[in-house]
């Protein structure tokens, strides 16, 4: 009878034996999936899945090899890892250990733009409601950027002819590379600690994507956003947008621009304060001028004492005038009254009643008028009137009844 | 001497102020006058100030927590 020698292997010995198997025969790998169900340990190690339509590999990535992921690793995220296939033990489980990874499609430093972009946005870094005024007039400026560089050149210059007042406080930082982004938070901070400048321009020329990088880290878009100063983000660039012209306060294509907002306000500064005295000159001269206009409608009015002289003498001439005229008037009245009077007069003579043919009878010697027949005897002498002419009569008979003298 | 951002501005608004009052016509001639003065000179002031060519350019430098300003030499950038 044939012994089968049989092996018996404990669990970790298989488990070993595959571990050395697929260790060896797979070992490193480029492998391509969809992450889910991302976890990050508080150790630092990453613990997610890579699956497709059909599998699902399990997968972890030590902090050692996470430290310097540029992007955010997340669930639904398409990446292409590299890494080896690994047996661990305890779960008896295999995964894979990635050592780098990166995400299909867009760059990783594209990504990690759009994934810091959102983060930002979510936390209001961008929001209007934030951002600061900038100053009427900033008499002086920091600025932070490297003094070997262009920028500082554009800015000087542009500063120099047209706003010589505005004193500048630059802060050296270097504006790529690795410690870049450090270096511009940093300068940022200090020149908010030194204090005595009013607006911070944060700025570099233009340069590739690689170059601007700094300018779209997360520590530059902090310092900001903390600024106390206002900061003007003057990165050049032709297509993107960094994240610090999104937190900045206000935001320039090129750092000449920086300047000419700075030379702008000057201007209008000039401008407005030409208007202010042309205004000043215009409303005291108006007050002025209504003034003299109505002292001279007063002095008009206020007469001198001989003019008032003149105007009582003048008033008596008109009175003296009136006064003659009415006299003259009555005298005229007057006489009027006693021609036709006269008349009456001479209506009423006896004279005239005689040229009638009447006479007039009066006793003698006392000529007194006859006028009642009982002032007569026969005998009296009586002295006749006539219209012409007179005679003397003696009386021979006396009637006492008038009817008898047949009259 | 460079005027100070604050005092720049408080003049800016006095100014404005002044202006205004004087443009109302409300107030007697000697006030006016003041007034007039005191905007006239304000307004010079302000110009004077912007025009100023009295610049400094300097560098921010930090050691032990201090800060100190060094002279920057500009002298060769052109004026364009």
């Amino acid at each position: 009878m044939q012994k089968i020698s049989r092996h018996i292997y404990t669990v970790s010995e298989i488990t070993q034996a595959i571990k050395n198997l697929l260790e060896n025969s797979i070992g490193e790998v480029w492998l391509e999936g969809e992450i889910s169900n991302f976890k990050a340990a508080s150790s630092g190690h990453f613990y997610f899945s890579l699956k497709d339509q059909n599998s699902i590999i399990m997968a972890a990535m030590f902090a050692g090899a996470n430290r310097g992921l540029k992007f955010k690793l997340e669930d639904g995220l398409k990446v292409i890892c590299f890494g080896k296939v690994d047996v661990y033990g305890p779960r008896g489980q295999y995964q894979i250990i990635i050592e780098r990874i990166e995400p299909k499609g867009l760059g990783a430093q594209q990504l990690a733009f759009e994934q810091l972009k959102k983060k930002l946005e979510t936390q209001g870094l961008f929001a209007a409601s934030h951002k600061k005024p900038l100053p009427q007039m900033p008499f002086a400026v920091g600025i932070v950027t490297s003094t070997r560089g262009a920028a500082v050149r554009d800015i000087l210059q542009i500063l120099k002819k047209g706003a010589s007042c505005v004193d500048v406080v630059l802060r050296d930082v270097r504006v790529q590379g690795g410690q870049a982004a450090g270096e511009i938070a940093k300068g940022i901070e200090e020149l908010n600690d030194f204090g005595k400048v009013d607006l911070i321009i944060v700025s570099r020329g233009g340069g590739s994507t690689e170059d601007l990088w700094p300018f779209n880290e997360e520590v530059v878009a902090r310092a900001i956003y903390n600024s106390r100063l206002p900061v003007i983000s003057a990165v050049g660039h032709q297509i993107n947008t960094t994240l610090s012209d999104l937190v900045a306060d206000e935001f320039v294509e090129t750092p000449s621009a920086a300047a000419k907002i700075i030379v702008d306000k000057k201007i209008s500064l000039l401008t407005e304060l030409a208007d202010f005295k042309h205004e000043l000159n215009f409303s005291i001269n108006d007050q002025i001028g209504q003034l003299k206009n109505r002292l001279t409608g007063l002095t008009h009015m206020l007469k001198s004492p001989s003019d008032r002289l003149l105007e009582k003498q003048q008033q008596v001439d008109e009175l003296l005038a009136g006064l003659n005229y009415n006299m003259r008037h009555s005298l005229e009245l007057a006489a009027e009254r006693s021609s036709s009077l006269i008349q009456r007069l001479e209506a009423l003579s006896p004279l005239s009643i005689l040229s009638r043919g009447y006479s007039l009878s009066m006793l003698l010697p006392q000529e007194t008028v006859v006028k009642d027949i009982f002032q007569i005897t026969p005998g009296d002498k009586i002295r006749t009137v006539l219209h012409k002419g007179a005679f003397i009569s003696a009386v021979e008979e006396v009637f006492n009844d008038e009817r008898k003298t047949g009259i | 001497m460079t005027k100070e951002k604050p005092v720049f501005e408080e003049d800016l608004k006095k100014l404005q102020k002044i202006v205004e009052e004087l443009a109302g016509g409300k107030i007697t001639l000697g006030e006016s006058l003041k007034k007039y003065e005191e905007g006239i000179k304000i307004a010079q002031s302000c110009s004077l100030a912007l025009a100023e060519a009295q610049r400094k350019v300097e560098l921010l430098m930090k050691k032990d927590g201090k800060f100190s300003l060094e002279k920057f030499d500009d002298s060769d950038i052109e004026e364009k």
